[in-house]
C-alpha cells in the first residue's frame, strides 16, 4: 500500500466513490478534493446526501466502492483504534448539536478532555473556558441542553468540537432553521475559528447565502454526481442549468418541480372512467 | 445529583443487599446448623429397604437430630442399601448396639433415620457400623398384609360358622 | 400462484429478520463484555448506573415483596390448614420465595421499571444523534454508554431479589405469627430446618444473576438497535418489556428443571 505524503495540498480526497442506499444510488463514482487551511463548501438540493458524505469521510458508512483518503490516509483499511485516533483529530458539528442532554454546557465540552486525556480539572477548566468564550458563551456554561436555544447549542456543540485542536471540521447544515442574527454569528464563528485555527472546514448547506459569503470554493452536488465545482464566484457565473436553478433558487429545472407520476389527465379521470 | 450523595445511595444499596443475602442465608436456611455438624464421625448401617431416604435426612436420638445422612448407596454382593451417616462430634456416647430405623416424619413428611440406644458399654466411633436395623415401612406392603390377614380372619369366621350347622 | 406463496415468502423474510437480530444481539453483547475492564477502571460510571438502576428501585422492590409474603402467608396458611399442618407456613413462604418468587417476580418488576428506563433512554440517544456524535468525537458509545448500564443492571438485580425475598419473609411471618397465630417457634425452626444453603439459597441467587444479566441485556438492546424515531423507541421500550418476561420465565423453567430436579 503506498502512502501520499501527509503536506499534500487536499486534506481530504476522494476517489470514484460509490455508494447506495436502499436500492437508491446516492454517490456515484464521484471524485473530491478539500483543500488544507480553506473553508469547503458541499451544496446541493435535499436529499443528496451531504450528511451522508460527511458520514463516509468520517468513517461511520462504508461506501461500495472508491477512496476516501483523510490526510494520505485511507479511512476505510484502518482498524478500530486507529479509526479512533484519526476521529480524535477530526471535529464534527452535528445539525441538532447531539450534545449530551444530561450533561452541562460546561461538561459537554469537557466531555472529549475527559475521555481522552488525563489532564488535570484545572488545565481541562481552562480550556473549556477558552473554547467556550471563542464561541462567546462563557458565561452560559451551567446551563443545560434542554435550557439552550437551537443556535446556542450548536455554538456550544462548536466549542466541544474545536476542544482538543482538530485538524479539521465538518458542519452538518449549520444554518438550518436559524434567524438571521443567530446565522451571523454562526458564519463569522466558522470563518474566524478556520483563519484563526489554520482549520480546514467542511460546511455541508443547502444556505446559498450565507455559505457563499465565507467558502474559498464551492461544489455542488445533485443526483449523485458533481454539478458544478469552483469558487463562489465562478459558479455563480456559471451558465449549467443545474447550477442556476440552484444558485437563483428556480422551483423548477433539472431538479423537477413534480415528483415523477403519470400523465394528470387520465389520473384525474382514471377513477371515473374505469 | 451530587456525585458524593449517589456514591452514598449506592453504598446504601448494596449493604442492604448483601445483608438481606446474609439474613437469608443465617436466618432462613439451615446454613448455621451445617457448619457445626460438618465435623463428626462417620457410621454406618445397612437396610433392606431404605424407602425414600434421601442425602441430607436427620438422623435423630429421642427425637432430637444429632446428625445426617451423608451419602445411600447400594452393596451389590449383599443386596444390602448402606445408609452412611456423620453424627456431631459431641454426641460420642452412642452404645455400639444402637438399633436404627427408618421412619416417616409426621404422616406425609419425609423419612428419617431413628436412632434407639441399645446397652453395650462400648461407644461407637469413626467408622461403625450399627449392625440391628429396621427398613422403612412400605405402604404397599403393609396395605397387602392388611388385606391379607382380613381375609384370613373372615375365612376362618366362616370356617367355623360353617361347621356349627 | 403469487398469493399462494406470498404468506411463506412473508414467513421467510420475518424468520431471517428475526435470526439477524438475533445475530446482531449477541455480537453487541460480545462488544459489551469487552467493556469491563473500562469499567473497573472508572467505577464511578457504574456507581451512577447503579444508582437509577437499582437504588431508585428499591422502594418498589420492597413494597412488593411485602406484600407478595403477606399474600403467601395467607394463602399457605388456608391451603396448610386443611393438613393440619400449619407449622410449615414458614417453610413454605421462604421456600417459594427463595426458590421462585424472588427471582422470578424481583426480574419482572425490574424489566418493566427499569429495564424500559433503559431501553427509552438509549433508544432516545440514538435518536438524537448522541451516540453518533460519542462515535465522531472517537469515544466508544457501546464501551462508555451501554457497558456501565449493563453491569449496573447484572449486579443489582440479585442484591434486589434477595431484599425481595426477606421482606418477603418478614411479611409471611407477620400475617402468619401476628395475625394467624402460627406458633413462632415452629415457624422460625421449620424454615431454618428445610431450607437449605446450597439448595435454596445459592440457586435462588444464580437465578436472580442470569435474570438480571439477560433482562438487562435484552433493555440496552433493543435501546440500541431502536428505529431511531419517537415511534420506533416507543415501539422498543414495549418490546423490551415483552421479551424480557419471556425470557426471565423461560428461563426460570430451564433453571429449575435442572436445579430442583429430583437426582
Amino acid at each position: 500500500m503506498t502512502f501520499q505524503p501527509s503536506d499534500t495540498p487536499a486534506l481530504v480526497s476522494i476517489r470514484g466513490l460509490s455508494f447506495s442506499r436502499s436500492g437508491r444510488k446516492i454517490f456515484d463514482k464521484i471524485d473530491l478534493d478539500i483543500p488544507r487551511g480553506k473553508i469547503t463548501a458541499i451544496m446541493g438540493p435535499s436529499g443528496t446526501g451531504k450528511t451522508t458524505l460527511l458520514k463516509l469521510i468520517g468513517g461511520q458508512l462504508r461506501p461500495d466502492s472508491g477512496t476516501v483518503r483523510v490526510d494520505g490516509i485511507n479511512v476505510h483499511r484502518l482498524g478500530l483504534d486507529e479509526l479512533y485516533a484519526l476521529r480524535k483529530r477530526m471535529g464534527m458539528l452535528f445539525q441538532s448539536g447531539a450534545l449530551l442532554t444530561d450533561l452541562s454546557v460546561y461538561e459537554n465540552v469537557a466531555f472529549p478532555l475527559r475521555e481522552h486525556t488525563r489532564l488535570p480539572e484545572s488545565m481541562i477548566r481552562t480550556l473549556v473556558l477558552m473554547k467556550l468564550e471563542a464561541v462567546g458563551l462563557r458565561g452560559a456554561r451551567d446551563l443545560m441542553p434542554a435550557q439552550l436555544s437551537g443556535g446556542m447549542a450548536r455554538r456550544v456543540a462548536l466549542a466541544r468540537a474545536i476542544v482538543l485542536d482538530p485538524m479539521m471540521i465538518m458542519y452538518d447544515e449549520p444554518f438550518t432553521g436559524q434567524d438571521p442574527i443567530s446565522m451571523g454569528v454562526l458564519v463569522q464563528l466558522i470563518h474566524d475559528l478556520n483563519h484563526g485555527l489554520g482549520l480546514t472546514s467542511i460546511v455541508v448547506s443547502h444556505d446559498v447565502q450565507e455559505t457563499a459569503s465565507i467558502a474559498d470554493y464551492v461544489y455542488l452536488i445533485s443526483d449523485g454526481k458533481v454539478v458544478g465545482r469552483g469558487t463562489p464566484a465562478e459558479v455563480a457565473q456559471s451558465d449549467s442549468p443545474w447550477i442556476r436553478q440552484f444558485m437563483d433558487g428556480l422551483p423548477d429545472g433539472p431538479v423537477h418541480f413534480h415528483y415523477p407520476s403519470k400523465d394528470y389527465a387520465s389520473d384525474l379521470l382514471g377513477f371515473v372512467a374505469n | 445529583m451530587h456525585s458524593k450523595t449517589i456514591e452514598v445511595w449506592v453504598g446504601i444499596f448494596v449493604a442492604l443487599g448483601l445483608a438481606s443475602l446474609f439474613l437469608l442465608a443465617m436466618k432462613v436456611s439451615n446454613l448455621s446448623e451445617f457448619e457445626t455438624g460438618a465435623e463428626g464421625y462417620r457410621i454406618t448401617a445397612r437396610f433392606q429397604n431404605v424407602g425414600s431416604l434421601r442425602a441430607r435426612a436427620a438422623v435423630s436420638m429421642g427425637g432430637v437430630r444429632i446428625g445426617r445422612v451423608t451419602t445411600v448407596s447400594f452393596d451389590k454382593g449383599s443386596y444390602e442399601a448402606v445408609v452412611e451417616m456423620r453424627i456431631d462430634r459431641q454426641y460420642d456416647t452412642l452404645p455400639s448396639d444402637t438399633s436404627a430405623s427408618i421412619l416417616t416424619a409426621g404422616l406425609l413428611g419425609e423419612q428419617y433415620v431413628g436412632l434407639t440406644p441399645g446397652g453395650s458399654d462400648d461407644y461407637l466411633g469413626e467408622g461403625g457400623q450399627i449392625e440391628l436395623t429396621q427398613s422403612a415401612l412400605v405402604l404397599e406392603e403393609v396395605i397387602s398384609r392388611f388385606l391379607f390377614n382380613k381375609a384370613e380372619g373372615e375365612g376362618k369366621s366362616e370356617d367355623k360358622s360353617g361347621k356349627g350347622k | 400462484m403469487n398469493t399462494v406463496l406470498k404468506p411463506f415468502q412473508l414467513l421467510g423474510q420475518s424468520a431471517l429478520v428475526s435470526v439477524r437480530k438475533l445475530g446482531r444481539a449477541h455480537l453487541f453483547i460480545l462488544h459489551v463484555l469487552t467493556g469491563l475492564p473500562g469499567i473497573l477502571a472508572r467505577l464511578h460510571l457504574l456507581i451512577v448506573q447503579m444508582y437509577s438502576v437499582g437504588v431508585l428501585s428499591i422502594l418498589l422492590i420492597m413494597i412488593s415483596g411485602l406484600f407478595v409474603g403477606m399474600v403467601l402467608g395467607l394463602q399457605g396458611y388456608y391451603v396448610l390448614s386443611d393438613f393440619g399442618a400449619e407449622e410449615s407456613l414458614g417453610v413454605m413462604v421462604a421456600a417459594s420465595l427463595v426458590r421462585e418468587l424472588g427471582p422470578v417476580v424481583t426480574a419482572l418488576l425490574f424489566a418493566g421499571r427499569a429495564g424500559s428506563a433503559l431501553t427509552a433512554e438509549i433508544g432516545l440517544m440514538k435518536a438524537t444523534e448522541q451516540l453518533s456524535g460519542m462515535e465522531m468525537m472517537a469515544v466508544d458509545p457501546v464501551k462508555r454508554i451501554i457497558a456501565p448500564r449493563f453491569f449496573a443492571g447484572a449486579v443489582s438485580m440479585p442484591l434486589l431479589a434477595a431484599l425481595f425475598s426477606i421482606i418477603g419473609v418478614l411479611g409471611g411471618y407477620f400475617v402468619g405469627v401476628g395475625l394467624l397465630g402460627v406458633d413462632e417457634g415452629a415457624f422460625r425452626s421449620q424454615m431454618q430446618a428445610n431450607i437449605d444453603f446450597d439448595e435454596d439459597i445459592v440457586n435462588g441467587v444464580i437465578k436472580s444473576v442470569v435474570f438480571g444479566a439477560v433482562v438487562t441485556w435484552i433493555a440496552v438492546f433493543e435501546g440500541y438497535d431502536a428505529v431511531p424515531t419517537s415511534e420506533g423507541v416507543s415501539r422498543a421500550t414495549t418490546r423490551s418489556v415483552v421479551y424480557s418476561a419471556f425470557a426471565v420465565l423461560g428461563c426460570d423453567f430451564v433453571l429449575t428443571a435442572l436445579m430442583f430436579g429430583k437426582d
